[in-house]
């Protein structure tokens, strides 16, 4: 693989940072091995590969959470210690982390300063930030309101606040965890601009994600992490998204799944004029219609939290609401309480829900009992009236791990102990499986390994290519996209429109997100 | 990664946790001015070294066992209950009720009439707080220590104006009849023809106890109710997601909870005292927690626990008995022994960990 091949101007200045043979270890787990990086000023420098290749762990050594056992970190060229957070801001490195560190009841202005008072007063320290606030937000297109609470910021302002503390700070290396994950479309698009703003005044940006999408989009270098390695770094221009796929898993990888037309058939499954209010009193879903058929993936898109959780919890049979469904013409409960929720699973409704380690799993459960979850009354799992049958089990989860390739194939492992993948290939092992007529799934591969992605959106497809109806839920545009035979967007509780992929891009579907109809 | 093998979580961290709290026990013991080797002998040769010691370690043992798989199973549903006491003594209640409503002519018919009213007794006393909490939100903790009092009030109401005989200046049961004693294990050992020390109090609910760890054991790892109640502990919203109904589970929970307490009382009330008396439980309720927590809620776990348990209980009445160390000191080695297996238990897990993570590394 062709190392990054550094302009003239670069190549003559020191980096901005750099690592050299960066090793850690934990316990026999080998993280880091022999990592090396050199990031120029002035450059976005892309980090990718897939959960556990060690990304987070290379960028805990660089803002001194954990030391390294081997190698040496620079800055600017010369040899520097981190041994804490506090270090790592002095050395002018900032950090914002996937889930934000600011005190929700504090304004803008008081995150900002927490920890980076001037003196035992505050007024003179909030005053001094106000002022150079105000110059960040005109150098960096980073308005927000100093003195607007925490709390009752969007996701993306919150992130803006992270970003100036570590401006605030002086940091002149920023390093951004995983930044779009919560970001609508265009909240992502204003980031990078706030990036590419950041770049042009000479900071230097390190940005770890898994989507191949924004490192092709805004880095200007990109090196590419497996199992504790660092297998490639490669100038972004040069190389493309199969490429940078492969050398994040190892082999060959389909980005986006092939299906062929759908056969949509009767309709399954039919949702009329559906609202829920939830415990405060604020309305949640306003008036949902939709109707799903057999043989056809209904993708819903939209921002997280605006209402798909609740749409899934009411067809998923927990949840509370108002209106008319029928499943296969038969009406669902709306209640969420008669018998023990397990209705919705004897109508023929599977459900692989979007907050896997919260919901589909119980975390401190073995496989097996994971994959008796939520089917535990199923008679094939009983031995007798009084003892459930928990050697069927067993060989029954060592049959579905090796039908979806669950690694490691050990029914008695707890499902804490598997990665995000192959947790979710368990929870889909044991919705598909029960053959199911509709599959509600949220968010399929959120924290699941590019590899894995592939092998989940295939499951998806064959099942509708059984003819089953399928639900999917995500806030991945490019999932919704390659997957949807029709695809309906969600905005504060409320269908904003339907459309068809062939007919739509990111850009209408982005705005139909935001509300704009 | 290499994990810390099955027997040195199970064995060997209570072990090393057990010796520094009997190592710090001694230290206190000599600070005072006595020997702890000779202490401890007394203990030991008090509590186990004699059919006499037996009779007493075994029969505090049965009671422990009982709270302390009520402890645990509610644990298992991830509720605290610690109304161990005031379900054990309701249980005492229903055991005497039923004791004296009968001239019970063989004491096997008494014990199985007395063990249901106990479990019902005591179930029932820990369903009212199982049913605020499940129904309204009311804090199990909260409630069952305020039921532990309600229990103690209303004992010593009926003690002492209702079940009180005429003419007794004791608030007490009249004594249960003839029929309703329980054979001793000192009584059972001379059945089976050979003789085994006399005048204890451990009896054959001791056998109860046993079945019921058995019965516990299965009911958590073996059968579906088992399997929702671990769900639901481990996770309320995992658990209404898989179709588990919160409210069902926190009350069988907390109905078998209760019941296994109110068990108790066939040990003290009907095997021991044979009529009711106040404050029959002792603390045992409590104890039950630490026996718990100390057998990591597992049934094997809490026998083993609720065996220490008796042996200090056993081993300090003996230390009072012959040395000047105040009974009181037993209690701070109890406390001693619950604060290093239970509070302090990472203090010795993670250099035990580390050490077999070093192991398991080369």
């Amino acid at each position: 693989m062709a190392q990054a091949q550094t302009s003239e101007r670069q190549a003559t200045a020191a980096p901005a940072i750099e690592l050299r043979g960066i090793s850690k270890a934990f316990g026999p787990v080998q993280a880091n091995k022999d990592i090396s990086i050199r990031v120029m000023p002035g450059t976005i420098h892309g980090i990718i590969g897939e959960n556990g290749a060690g990304k987070s762990t290379l960028m805990s050594i660089l803002y001194g959470f954990y030391k390294a056992d081997a190698g040496e970190i620079l800055i600017g060229g010369t040899p520097v210690q981190i041994p804490d957070s506090q270090a790592a801001i002095r050395a002018g490195i900032g950090m914002v982390f996937q889930h934000f560190k600011l005190v929700q009841t504090f304004t803008v202005l008081e995150n900002v300063v927490l920890g980076a008072e001037d003196g035992a007063l505050l007024r003179p320290s909030l005053a001094k930030a106000r002022a150079s606030l105000q110059q960040l937000a005109r150098d960096y297109e980073l308005e927000v309101d100093p003195d607007a609470v925490v709390e009752e910021l969007s996701v993306g302002h919150q992130q803006r606040v992270e970003i100036l503390k570590a401006l605030y700070r002086q940091a002149d290396i920023l390093i951004l965890d995983e930044p779009t994950g919560v970001l609508t479309p265009a909240e992502a698009d204003h980031l990078f601009r706030i990036l590419r703003g950041l770049r042009a005044q000479g900071k230097t940006v390190i940005l770890i994600t898994h989507k191949l999408r924004e490192i092709m989009e805004i880095t200007d270098t990109v090196s590419v992490m497996r199992r504790g390695e660092m297998t490639a770094t490669v100038t972004t221009a040069e190389t493309s998204p199969e490429q940078l796929a492969e050398l994040m898993v190892g082999r060959k990888v389909l980005l986006h799944v092939p299906k062929g037309p759908a056969n949509p058939g009767a309709v399954v499954l039919s949702v009329e004029d559906l609202r829920m209010v939830d415990e405060d009193g604020v309305e949640r879903l306003k008036g949902i219609s939709l109707q799903i058929r057999a043989g056809e993936i209904l993708g819903i898109a939209g921002v997280a939290g605006n209402g798909q959780s609740e749409l899934l919890k009411i067809l998923g049979g927990f949840g509370h609401g108002t209106g008319r469904i029928t499943m296969n013409g038969v009406p669902v409960d709306l209640t969420g309480r008669s018998s023990d929720g397990q209705t919705s699973r004897a109508q023929g409704i599977a459900h692989v829900p979007e907050d896997r380690q919260h919901l589909g799993l119980i975390m401190d459960f073995t496989a097996w009992e994971n994959v008796a979850f939520g089917y535990h009354h199923a008679p094939e799992y009983q031995k007798n009236a009084l003892f459930m049958d928990n050697a069927a089990l067993m060989a029954e989860t060592q049959a579905k791990m090796e039908r979806f390739d669950v690694r490691p194939p050990i029914p008695t492992l707890a499902a804490k102990n598997f990665s995000g993948g192959n947790q979710q290939k368990i929870v889909l092992a044991r919705e598909i499986e029960r053959n199911p007529d509709l599959l509600l799934v949220g968010q399929p591969t959120r924290g699941v390994d590019i590899g894995a992605i592939e092998f989940i959106h295939k499951q998806i497809v064959a099942l509708r290519d059984a003819g089953k109806a399928v639900l999917l839920v995500s806030v991945e545009l490019d999932e919704i996209l390659s997957l949807s035979d029709r695809i309906a967007v969600m905005f504060d509780g409320r269908i904003m429109g339907e459309r068809l992929p062939s007919e739509t891009d990111e850009r209408e579907l982005g705005l139909l997100m935001a509300g704009v109809a | 990664m290499t994990r810390m093998p099955r027997w040195a979580d199970v064995a060997l961290i209570p072990l090393l946790n057990l010796v520094i709290a009997f190592a710090i026990s001694g230290l206190v013991i000599l600070a005072i001015g006595e020997n702890p080797w000779a202490a401890l002998k007394i203990m030991v040769t008090g509590a186990l070294g004699s059919s006499y010691g037996w009779g007493y370690t075994l029969y505090y043992t049965t009671s422990f066992i009982f709270t302390g798989l009520a402890v645990a199973i509610a644990s298992h549903a991830g509720l605290f209950n610690i109304g161990g006491e005031g379900q054990a003594t309701l249980g005492g209640l229903g055991v005497a009720l039923i004791c004296l409503s009968l001239p019970w002519p063989h004491w096997s018919l008494a014990l199985l009439a007395a063990s249901l009213g106990a479990a019902a007794f005591g179930a029932a006393w820990a369903a009212i707080p199982a049913w605020l909490q499940a129904k309204r939100g009311s804090h199990i903790v909260i409630t069952t220590i305020m039921f532990n009092f309600i229990a103690l009030s209303l004992l010593n109401y009926l003690l002492g104006n209702v079940m009180r005989p005429a003419r007794s200046m004791d608030p007490a049961s009249a004594r249960f009849p003839e029929g309703a004693t329980l054979p001793t294990l000192n009584d059972m050992a001379a059945g089976l023809g050979f003789v085994w020390g006399k005048n204890t109090p451990a009896n054959i609910s001791l056998f109860i106890a046993l079945l019921c760890c058995l019965a516990v054991w299965a009911l958590i790892w073996k059968t579906r109710l088992g399997f929702q109640i671990r769900a639901f502990g481990k996770s309320e919203p995992a658990a209404v997601y898989a179709g588990i109904n919160p409210v069902r589970i926190t009350m069988y929970a907390m109905l078998i909870s209760g019941g296994l307490a109110g068990l108790m009382a066939v040990n003290n009330v009907m095997g021991e005292a044979e009529r009711l008396v106040l404050n029959a439980v002792e603390g045992a309720g409590f104890i039950g927690i630490a026996v718990a927590l100390m057998g990591r809620n597992h049934p094997f776990g809490v026998l083993l626990a609720a065996l220490l348990f008796g042996f200090l209980y056993q081993g300090g009445g003996e230390l009072a008995l012959w040395t000047t160390i105040p009974r009181e000191l037993i209690t701070v080695i109890q406390a001693l022994v619950i604060l290093f297996t239970g509070a302090l238990d990472n203090m010795v897990r993670a250099p035990v960990e580390r050490l077999f993570a070093r192991r398991g590394a080369r």
